[in-house]
Formats: structure tokens, sequence, C-alpha cells
């Protein structure tokens, strides 16, 4: 008899109430119950960054969370960053500087920067390079990656 | 693949924490950042049949100055909260510099301070900075509490002194000793890899009016045996010294020589990992006596 669990969370600023086996992995909770796909599975060990969703604001690896340590919280996935028509400032920044090809890695390196740029709003190479350690990308090289946060950054400046 | 069915507990108190873990024994594993543990699940290296979730036990959260100087940790405090800790900065600083090691800014939003320790595995950076600075771990069970020194508490793989039935609840890390200096180094192929070889290293001036012989060197390495290895050799070949380029060379040698085991693996081969040591121990040396504020 398997046991079940209610949960609440909170995606993309939606409430979603599901009932979940305590072993489902949040990466897989958020892609196959809430069918919000452009979060990622990887490597499930977590060191690809592919599944990097944001928990409480906080960047996190969905597959090393279960879904039910999710209730009661809050998560943010590329979904919630921006739409086709209204793109983020860094999702413009990748298209711009050709910072993705195959697009896998992606979101896991979108929802890293949103947090590492709030934190850091003028990074230098050497800090944007550290903060995406975390992050693979098999296409790119990183190189169009790094230019597109630097252009991200600059956007992003809140003038006084 | 994904993990193997279990039994799932959120308590949300160390009390309830513990009457599940007295009841179920060796069966249940903890869960506290599960940035260790979750991966062996997925990848059923590890199938316990129940898991204790401490993630909504908030009294284990805290950071707070110590009586003594020093600074208490609640063993749930996430990694990326003490690696901001403006008391961590101040009272601890080799816990600061060593924050940015352990794997990546996502993995610490999660890892915990005690989870880390717990673990006990050679390759994290906390078991041994906390050997280093001669933390102590307090670790209750139903019946009560005993504080157990970070020295002892490893014993080998994965394998510390907690019995079935106990839980780490805080790590308590004494105060800085005047004329101290620390460093931090450590080793990987990249970014937020686990380190090949690491070297939390704590020493300390003695107060003779020549001022300037060492008192105390605590050399604590990673990925060097299956524990953290602390270089009491070398420390020996130091004590008394005045910590010149070659007695910290001497150490060096000393410590890549007797002090550590290193086993050899598809990362790196024992006789690498033992020239690591020598140049990561005089780095961290004489990194940590340059710090020396007299």
């Amino acid at each position: 008899m398997t046991n079940l669990f209610r949960i609440s969370v909170i995606v993309n600023g939606v409430r979603y109430e599901k009932t979940v086996e305590p072993r489902m992995l949040l990466v897989d909770f958020i892609r196959h119950e809430l069918g919000l796909t452009g979060t990622h599975v990887g490597c499930e060990h977590g060191v690809c960054g592919t599944c990097t969703i944001l928990f409480d604001g906080q960047p996190a690896r969905s597959c090393l969370m279960f879904a039910v340590q999710a209730n009661g919280h809050e998560i943010r996935t590329v979904e919630g960053l921006g739409t086709i028509d209204k793109l983020h400032p860094l999702q413009e920044a990748f298209r711009e500087k050709h910072a993705l090809q195959c697009g896998f890695c992606t979101p896991g390196f979108l929802m890293t920067l949103v947090p590492f740029l709030e934190e850091n709003p003028k990074p230098s190479e050497e800090e944007i390079r550290e903060a995406l350690a975390g992050n693979l990308c098999r296409c790119t090289g990183y190189q169009h990656i790094v230019e597109a946060v630097k252009l991200a950054s600059q956007k992003m400046e809140v003038k006084p | 693949m994904k993990p193997a069915p279990f039994e799932y507990y959120a308590p949300t108190s160390v009390e309830q924490a513990l009457d599940h873990v007295a009841q179920l024994g060796y069966d249940a594993k903890i869960l506290a950042g599960g940035q260790s543990l979750i991966p062996t699940m997925n990848f059923r290296l590890a199938q316990p049949s129940a898991l204790i979730d401490l993630n909504n036990i908030s009294e284990l959260f805290y950071i707070r100055p110590a009586s003594d100087g020093g600074v208490l940790i609640g063993a749930m405090t996430r990694q990326s909260t003490v690696e901001r800790d403006p008391l961590i900065a101040q009272r601890a600083p080799l816990v600061r510099a060593a924050m940015p090691f352990i794997a990546h800014p996502q993995i610490r939003t999660r890892g915990t301070f005690g989870g880390s320790i717990a673990h006990a595995d050679p390759a994290a950076e906390l078991p041994a900075v906390t050997v280093a600075l001669g933390a102590r771990y307090r670790v209750r069970n139903k019946s009560g509490e005993r504080w157990l020194p970070a020295e002892e508490f490893f014993v080998s793989l994965f394998t510390t002194l907690l019995q079935p039935d106990e839980i780490l609840v805080e790590v308590a890390l004494p105060p800085m000793p005047p004329r101290s200096g620390w460093s931090f180094q450590e080793v990987a192929r990249q970014s937020g890899a686990f380190g090949l070889v690491g070297v939390a290293a704590l020493v300390t001036l003695d107060n003779t009016p020549s001022g300037r012989r060492c008192q105390q060197a605590r050399l604590v390495f990673l990925s060097c045996g299956e524990k953290p290895m602390l270089a009491g050799h070398a420390a020996k070949t130091l004590i008394g010294q005045a910590p010149s380029a070659e007695a910290i060379r001497a150490a060096a040698e000393v410590a890549a020589k007797d002090d550590i085991d290193p086993s050899s693996d598809i990362h790196a081969s024992a006789a690498y990992r033992r020239h690591l040591v020598k140049v990561l121990a005089a780095r961290a040396l004489t990194e940590a006596f340059a710090r020396v504020n007299l």
C-alpha cells in the first residue's frame, strides 16, 4: 500500500494542490504533474544544473528534492520568467548573444542567473564564470553565455 | 533511475524527530539538505525504508554568538546562510573561506552545516574545517544529549560516532585564539567539483617576548584518507619553531609523507595526492602565518 501525501505548492504565482508519493522528485512533479516541462532532468545527482529552479527565491536542484518537501513553499521555474511576447532581459540577452543552441541547459542557466544578478548586479567575468560553474553546457563552449550575462547586467542596471 | 519507495515523516520539533529515530532505528535515514543523500537514492545505492525530514524543524536553524566568544550553529542551518553570515565572517573566518568550495551555490541553498558533518564524506570541507577549529558537536537522543569533539567524531568513510537513535543538533565553534591565522586551500578539476585534496589550517603564535614561535598548528586534510586527516607529525615539526619558509617546507614534506593515507582512484593517483598535500600544506601554512595579527 503506497502512502500518498497531499501537497499545496505555489508555482509561478499559481497555487496547485496535488497528491504525490513521497519518492516523487520535485523535478518530476513540476514536469509530469504540472506540465511545466521547461525544467529539465539531466544527471539526477546535482552536478549538471538543468533542473535548477527557484525555491522560496533561492536557486536549488529540483532533482535533489522530493515534491512533498515543497508543500507550503513557492517555486519559480523558467516559465515564470517571461513570455514569448515579453521576454525577461536575461532571455533577450541570451538570444542576442547566441548563448543557446539546443537550449537544454538554458532554463537552468537562467534560473541560476536571476538570483545571481540580484545579488551581484555588476559582476566581473571571473565572478560570472564562478557563478555558472554549476551549470553545464555541451553546445556553446560558454563564451556566448558569459557575454549574454554581461549584456543582461547592463540591461538590468537600475538607473538612478 | 528513481528512488525506491519509502515512508516519509516530517516532524516539526526535535522531540518528534527523536521519537521517529528511536522507533525506526537503522532502517530510517535523516533527510537534512538531501544534497548527498538524494543522489544516492536516485541511483538506488541507498534505499532507506523511511526518511525523517528535518527541514520543518525551525528550532534547528540558527547562528548565535556563544558566551565564550565562539559561535553556535544549528545543525540544519543552510550552508548559503553560513556563507553570508557576519558573525561567522568575524569569529570563524576559516569557515567563511571554505564555503565557496562546497559544490555550487545551488547546492548550498539546501545543504546544511550539520548534514555535511553527519554524512562524513572524506572529500567534504566542513568536517575538515571543524576539526581544524577544534569544534564540538552536540548530539541528542530521547534520553539526553552528549558533546563530541570533532577530532574524535569521524571513524571512517561515511561513518561517525552517531548512533542510529541520535541526531546531530548543534555545532559549537570555539573562539579563535589570539595571535592566530588561518587558511583554506583546495584543488579540484572544475570549480565546485569534489576536491582532489584540500586543507584547512589554523596556526597560533606564542606570547613570548621574542614573540614569533609557533604554539599550535592544526592542518587537516580532506580527500586524503577515510576521514579528515589531522597532520600531527607536521604539527610537531613546527611547534616551538619560528615559521620560516624552511620550517614550513619541512612541515609540508612531513605531512605528505607521514600524516595522510590517500588512495588512488579515477580522479587522482595516491602519488599525485601526496604531491598536492606537499604543495597545499606549504601554501596554507604560509598564508595562515601571514594572517596572524600580533
